[in-house]
């Protein structure tokens, strides 16, 4: 704004570029020369933090238990018996809904036993028919939101149960409706708890950003040792995940209740809870909703990671069905993850949305008409379910359940898609890649691997000192030190200059698709649509195709990584061009600017701040896909992480690898995000 | 939300009485909790021992779980066997879990399994590399097999570096070709399989490891004829560049199981060290799933059905112990 400024940055920006360069050029390449690398002093760390957790979970504070499966006793510490029993008791809850819809033995396993169970072959919960599920979501679709979301959840029911996908479908739904509730309700305690205590909110901080960037594949093992295997422990690295958007977006909107709002709250008379919860977070909810969106979303993403340490359902078959490359099943089953997300996530806005009616008066049959509407389809299901039971043979009943992959099929639609689009692309895309293989990733590689690191050190912290202040420096200056301390400095320049370019051409094309399709609100609602598919339809889906067309290359998994990565550079781009206040651009039609220039000089500057989060989500975002682009084939952090799951010291080599990953994260995250402050300061907007 | 736990603290305290009340020789009644891989022949292979454990009256329940996490899984008892160990791919996997404690060997399968780098029989027949399968026709034909990304070098793709480390590289400079030749990691067996499919319909040239048993048997695979292999020629063995040329071991395949797993299921245990097949019974698992189309449940009924001949002496020896 003020005119003096610019030209102050860009002066400060070449000065930076001119150190910069005559470092990166006179700095000797040796390895004994510390300015071109420093010393791993953290070589130990990983052993160092491995043994600990090994002490921690194996030694420290020893009790005796007595185990009657091998009639002994056996010691075992402390604190794997405590979170071995929040894991279990996380898995009752599980089984209980799981039984509910599927039917099964284990939740009257909780109250008697196995030897019960063997005893009493009637002790067997029925699963609910198919049918009956599909008419209470409809129901309750048209009872939360109307026709449109009956016809979407009764939709979704009926294609699930159409391929095939039915079991495996709802094993994934009972695993998402424990740890969805879960997430929301831990995030909003911890947001209440940082709103109402400084040091808290300082003390959670940290935690939330490493939570948030670090790859969860690196810890899986000590998720593994802690929780075990099986879905209570996916249920715990699931809620690791999708917790910290809830306590964020929690604790945004509490900030943001006005000061009038609880003044006039405290003068009526509210006690310290009726503040809360029926002042503070009424008031919030815009942002606490959001946050149930976000749950939402990070939990059904999570359905294939959590499908490697033991969690049933979709995302385990969706890993059998490409590793023998069906690609059309794996497709299907991606439909299916969407379509629950999508479903979910309406049901649970339109849930929040729901006014109570505290002055209608209605006759007992119009009260009670939702429930005796749910029990009529119960016994329609069932008497359905049992006359199919005479219809069909082979214990098959498709009016009870779908088995699972007997349903129809568009595989072979889907696979000649693929292969319509390898014969037609590849040649074509060949040279392509080979070009850009040869003429643009490798130089830029080299370019990042070839930079001394006291260089690297000068450009990260003199950017962030340029853009956000001797603060930010500091701290990027610390997150870079730890990576630069550890032996993998080179591994993390290469996934830098993966993340990089991946940010750059999401940036580019989120930008640009956003701010096009902000000037339409039907455009909007679309590319929004699209947003929500890319985030919660499985990357590995895709990877595949990618990798026909592409090989076992950078590029592959860089276009996998844009794909994801330009969903939240469109999103918010859409969201702070559309939040502009209409008064600002009448007022700047008024003064008679054209629509182009209305956009670039009120528009932009103003939805900047918002644009920039975006923008900061997308550096995220790229470079978490980055990393599970190790599952592609590659030579940065993520493949040594990868490899750490197995290795004998892995819980110590995964945590620091992943700190690693997450400190890169949060180096970037820490300049833009105080970039953005200072812009919207400047602004005046907050 | 109360009620659950106060039903779970119940049922703890009742299972662990009537657990105390239980015989020690009879197997438990809890299920028997078996790992789903990605990969069909195990897959299958789970169904057909779950098959037989029902057979004597035990409960199966499959615990999908990612292959490298399920070392650790069964070291801590979450899973109670494994029946697939490849050693050239697992050992140390499998080695480490046993180091660590709460892993124990159930015994070894009679199939020999060979993991080694190879090409697709196409390769051979469009003469893309004339003198295949000895390696010393790798010397000439490097060319063919170049990639965008290896530099004009002949690229070999080898599964991910959790497998075996940097036995390949070290094996390309130990055969003297790592001028012409480069070592890609890939990331996950499906890349394997998808830069087969890929290669296949551009007709290029490539080098990729793989091993038999597996789907890939069907359109055919050449494993390449390298050094004989022999004790202490990798470095990890004592080995140094002059001997690592070697090639791959016939492997073992392994079972495993969990420490405690002999205890609280005596019989199932003994049918399970018992179990040993042989490399065309594995071969004909996957076949019913990856060429017959199958379901791996319904391929596992199908396959009990047919071989009873096969697994019911080992389960037979546990019934007649019992009565």
């Amino acid at each position: 704004m003020s005119p003096p400024r610019i030209p102050l940055k860009a002066v400060q920006f070449s000065g930076l570029l001119v150190a910069f360069f005559v470092l990166a050029n006179f700095v000797d390449s040796s390895d004994a020369n510390w300015l071109w690398r420093f010393p791993p002093l953290l070589k130990d760390l990983p052993f160092i933090i491995n043994d600990t957790v090994q002490k921690l979970l194996f030694e420290w504070m020893p009790i005796e238990i007595y185990d009657p499966d091998i009639d002994d006793y056996e010691s075992s510490p402390l604190f794997r018996e405590v979170t071995r029993a929040v894991s279990s008791s996380l898995l009752v809850i599980i089984e209980f809904t799981r039984e509910v819809i599927l039917g099964g033995v284990k939740t009257i396993v909780v109250f008697t036993d196995w030897d019960f169970i063997n005893e009493n072959p009637w002790a067997h919960w029925p699963a609910l028919p198919w049918t009956v599920i599909t008419g209470w979501a409809i129901v309750l679709g048209y009872r939360l939101r109307g026709i449109g979301l009956a016809i979407l959840a009764g939709f979704s029911t009926v294609y699930i149960s159409v391929f095939g996908q039915w079991e495996p479908s709802m094993q994934t739904l009972s695993f998402v409706l424990v740890t969805a509730p879960v997430s929301v309700v831990l995030g909003l305690a911890l947001g209440i708890w940082a709103f109402r205590s400084k040091s808290v909110e300082a003390a959670l901080n940290p935690l939330l950003n490493v939570a948030q960037t670090m790859p969860h594949y690196s810890y899986l093992v000590p998720v593994i040792v802690l929780f075990g295997v099986g879905d209570h422990a996916a249920a715990i690295a699931t809620i690791i995940f999708a917790t910290p958007p809830m306590v964020r977006l929690t604790l945004l909107g509490l900030k943001n209740v006005p000061a009038d709002v609880v003044d006039a709250g405290v003068m009526n008379g509210c006690g310290r809870f009726q503040l809360l919860f029926r002042v503070l977070i009424p008031t919030a909810k815009r942002d606490v909703l959001i946050g149930v969106n976000q749950v939402v979303m990070q939990c059904l993403a999570m359905t294939v990671i959590a499908s490697f340490i033991g969690a049933q359902g979709l995302g385990s078959n969706l890993m059998i069905a490409l590793n023998s490359l069906k690609i059309g099943t794996g497709i299907e089953i991606g439909v299916c993850i969407v379509l629950i997300a999508v479903v979910l996530d309406k049901m649970s806005l339109a849930w929040a949305h729901k006014q109570k009616d505290y002055f209608a008066d209605r006759t007992l049959f119009q009260r009670y008409s939702i429930p005796i509407l749910l029990v009529a389809i119960l016994a329609g299901g069932s008497i359905l379910a049992w006359i199919g039971s005479f219809l069909f043979e082979e214990g098959r009943n498709y009016l009870y359940i779908v088995p699972h992959n007997k349903g129809i099929t568009t595989a072979p639609f889907w696979q000649a898609a693929v292969d319509w689009t390898w014969d037609t692309f590849f040649f074509i895309l060949k040279d392509f890649n080979e070009f850009l293989i040869t003429q643009v990733l490798f130089p830029m590689r080299d370019l990042y691997l070839g930079m001394p690191v006291v260089a690297t050190f000068l450009l990260m912290m003199g950017t962030a000192y340029i853009l956000a202040g001797f603060r930010s420096a500091l701290i990027v200056g610390g997150f870079l030190l730890f990576i630069a301390f550890s032996e993998y400095w080179d591994r993390a320049l290469i996934t830098a200059y993966m993340a990089s370019f991946v940010v750059i051409v999401s940036a580019v094309i989120g930008l640009t698709v956003g701010s096009l399709c902000a000037q339409s609100a039907v455009a909007s609602r679309a590319i929004l649509l699209v947003c929500d598919f890319l985030q919660t339809f499985p990357s590995f889906i895709y990877l595949i195709p990618v990798i026909m067309l592409f090989g076992i290359t950078d590029t592959s998994v860089i276009i996998a990584s844009v794909v994801y990565a330009t969903v939240p550079a469109t999103r918010y781009t859409i969201e702070g061009l559309r939040s502009v206040p209409v008064v600002i651009q009448e007022a700047g039609t008024m003064s008679g600017v054209s629509r182009m220039q209305r956009l670039v000089s009120i528009e932009f500057p103003l939805a900047f701040p918002h644009i920039m989060l975006g923008i900061n989500q997308t550096v995220i975002f790229g470079l978490f896909m980055v990393i599970i682009g190790a599952f592609i084939g590659t030579t940065d952090l993520g493949q040594l992480i990868l490899k750490a799951i197995s290795d004998r010291h892995g819980t110590g080599i995964g945590i620091t690898l992943g700190l690693c990953v997450a400190f890169i994260g949060l180096a970037v995250d820490q300049i833009i995000r105080t970039w953005a402050e200072r812009r919207k300061k400047e602004l005046g907007l907050g | 939300m109360k009620r659950h736990i106060k039903g779970t603290l119940i049922g703890v305290l009742s299972a662990g009485i009537l657990a105390l009340a239980g015989t020690a020789y009879a197997d438990s009644n809890e299920p028997i909790k078996i790992p789903i891989k990605n990969w069909s022949s195990q897959i299958v292979m789970a169904h057909v021992i779950g098959g037989m454990f029902e057979s004597i009256g035990n409960t199966v329940e499959y615990v999908p779980v990612d292959n490298q996490a399920s070392f650790e899984a069964v070291r801590v008892g979450d899973i109670h066997t494994l029946h697939e160990v490849w050693q050239s791919t697992m050992q140390n996997a499998y080695y480490a879990a046993m180091e660590k404690g709460g892993l124990i060997d159930a015994g070894t399968h009679d199939a020999e399994t060979l993991e080694e780098m190879g090409v697709p029989n196409w390769v051979i027949d469009q003469g893309l590399c004339p003198g295949l399968p000895a390696w010393e026709a790798l010397k000439d034909c490097y060319a063919n097999f170049a990639t965008p990304d290896s530099g004009g070098k002949g690229r070999w793709l080898e599964g991910p570096l959790s497998w075996h480390g940097d036995v390949m590289p070290n094996r390309i400079k130990g055969l003297g070709l790592d001028d012409t030749w480069v070592v890609k990691f890939a990331g996950a067996a499906d890349a394997l399989w998808a830069e087969l499919e890929a290669a296949k319909k551009e007709g290029r040239g490539t080098v990729i490891f793989n091993w038999t048993p597996n789907f890939t048997d069907a359109e055919g695979f050449s494993f390449i004829e390298f050094p004989p292999y022999y004790d202490g020629c990798r470095i990890a063995d004592g080995g140094d560049l002059s001997t690592t040329g070697c090639g791959s071991p016939k492997g073992w395949l392994k079972k495993a199981a969990h420490y405690k797993f002999p205890k609280t299921h005596p019989q199932a245990y003994t049918i399970f060290s018992k179990i040993s097949f042989t490399t065309p019974q594995i071969g004909s698992m996957a076949a019913l799933v990856d060429l017959h189309k199958m379901t791996h449940e319904d391929a596992a009924v199908k396959w009990l059905a047919d071989n009873e001949d096969v697994w019911k002496p080992w389960t037979a020896s546990v019934l007649g112990e019992s009565n």
